[in-house]
């Protein structure tokens, strides 16, 4: 499970942590309109994504759940392009709600 | 072989802490006082707020004024606040510690107990410097660890390293400890499987089942705004991440704050309290969680970050292990080791385990952490209970 040695990626920015992940890990700071491989096809990333995200490994429906590490993390509840970032905006709890601060609250950038 | 002082009750301590203690929030600004002049000296402070007793608080604090880092204690009290001064004063004469007592209205006032509680860091220092460390086996250690300030790197890169490390040392029979049951929320399955004994695997399931209702309750999990910041969307995932710190070896025990594992292994911490949700929640900021591992003996805590904590905490040396190659360029005088490497292929998990490892016991034997090096020494204690843990929840005596 959590502990085990992720798959090699043939792309080195991303990771893929399980075969049966519907996600890859992001491992370096990408920019709106990189490209990167997913399971060995060309896609151009559409919004920027820092060390730490997460992109969708194929086209994601809403009440889809999210499998990272094998594990599900939650369900989707908006339509998710291959790609694209799954996050707060598009990825909910199946637990407890999860609390962000928006906006100029913001103390961090995510990327530089 | 590492190093340590040797205490009355069997146990080694890695350093020789004096604690100045105060006993309610109005003994605090004098306990600081007298700290002050010597922070740099090993001499650190350490407090409950509260008017109101608490047994769970009486015992965090017995457990960590006996903790063996710790070699003398002074204990500042206004004089009329609720905490039990004179049992916590017993328990650590008896466990041969030097111990004072100042009270503040007896004291002839702010002044005076600073003066008098200064003269007797002094002379008890002075007295503690002349201990010399003696050889500590590496069974006598007892390493805690914990994630804070997390994102999505951790799970990745300092999280599974540290369960390398901590596989390294469970082999070796430290007493590995990890916790936070609110951030096992979906792993409780899996941990079962690695219980020792079947009661122990339901008592691992009952014990989140617990933290998942607390919450609940709350109606806010243990996933802060900046989490969310580093690319973790869920308590779940978090949860996926955090786990990953315990390694792959057998969990022996479950334990709650203040109890100490009686053998090496690898034991799980449950800090959210029994019974009906009371005085808010279970742990407020990370130093709650460090202050209740160190009241289970850990004598170092392993810290992984990926936004970049730079917590320290008073009695027991913190080892900052940074996830994030982005974070660790910019905090570096922060973080103790750089897991992010792991990201950009420059090193392998395996490596990062062994160098946790390693600066765990250079450590143990004196090395300064980062955190301690710039000051660092944060505790906080609040309100809980907890009810004692059942009969299957510890290993049976060989």
């Amino acid at each position: 499970m959590a502990n085990s040695d992720p798959a090699p990626s043939p792309d080195h920015r991303l990771l893929l942590l399980r075969p049966e992940d519907n996600v890859v890990c992001v491992c370096a700071n990408l920019a709106a309109g990189d490209t990167v491989s997913i399971d060995d096809r060309e896609i151009a990333v559409p919004e920027d994504a820092a060390v730490g995200f997460k992109l969708a490994r194929h086209d994601l429906a809403p009440g889809d759940k999210v499998l990272k590490y094998g594990a599900p993390i939650g369900s989707v509840t908006q339509p998710i392009a291959k790609g694209a970032v799954v996050h707060t905006h598009n990825l909910k709890s199946d637990y407890l709600p999860t609390y962000t601060l928006t906006g100029d609250t913001r103390f961090l950038e995510t990327a530089q | 072989m590492i190093t340590g002082y040797p205490r009355a009750d069997g146990r080694k301590g890695i350093r020789n802490v004096i604690l100045v203690a105060y006993l309610v929030e109005c003994a605090h600004h004098v306990a600081r006082e007298i700290v002050w002049p010597y922070r740099d000296q090993e001499v650190q402070l350490i407090g409950f707020p509260g008017c109101f007793p608490n047994a769970y608080a009486a015992k965090m604090m017995q457990r960590l004024t006996t903790h063996p880092n710790v070699g003398g204690v002074l204990l500042l009290s206004l004089g009329c606040e609720g905490f039990d001064k004179y049992s916590l004063r017993k328990a650590i004469k008896e466990s041969g510690r030097p111990v004072e007592t100042l009270v503040i209205q007896a004291s002839g006032g702010t002044r005076k107990t600073m003066e008098a509680g200064r003269a007797w860091v002094e002379r008890t220092r002075k007295l503690l410097d002349e201990q010399e460390r003696v050889p500590m086996d590496l069974d006598e250690l007892v390493v805690g660890t914990i994630c804070g300030g997390s994102d999505g790197t951790n799970g990745l890169t300092a999280n599974p390293a540290i369960g390398r490390a901590f596989d390294l040392m469970t082999e070796r029979d430290v007493a590995c400890i990890f916790e936070e049951t609110g951030e096992l929320i979906g792993c409780e399955q899996h941990m079962a499987t690695r219980a020792a004994t079947p009661d122990l695997a339901r008592e691992i399931v009952a014990s989140v089942a617990k933290a998942a209702k607390y919450y609940a309750v709350l109606g806010h999990g243990s996933f802060a705004p900046g989490n969310a910041d580093g690319g973790l969307t869920t308590l779940e995932e978090k949860s996926m991440g955090a786990y990953a710190k315990s390694g792959a070896s057998d969990i022996v025990g479950l334990i709650k704050p203040g109890d100490i594992p009686p053998s090496g292994g690898l034991y799980l911490l449950d800090v959210v309290p029994d019974g009906d949700v009371r005085f808010g929640f279970p742990n407020i900021s990370d130093n709650a969680e460090i202050a209740e591992l160190i009241a289970c003996g850990s004598h170092i805590i392993l810290f992984a970050t990926g936004r970049g904590s730079v917590v320290g905490s008073a009695i027991s040396p913190v080892i900052k292990v940074c996830a994030n190659p982005v974070t660790y360029r910019k905090l570096e005088e922060d973080m103790d080791v750089d897991a992010g490497a792991i990201l950009e292929g420059r090193r392998t998990l395996d490596q990062v385990g062994q160098e946790i490892f390693d600066l765990t016991q250079t450590v143990a034997s004196g090395t300064a952490t980062k955190s301690e090096a710039l000051g660092h020494a944060e505790f906080i204690l609040t309100y809980k209970s907890f009810e004692p843990i059942g009969p299957s929840c510890l290993p049976r005596a060989s």
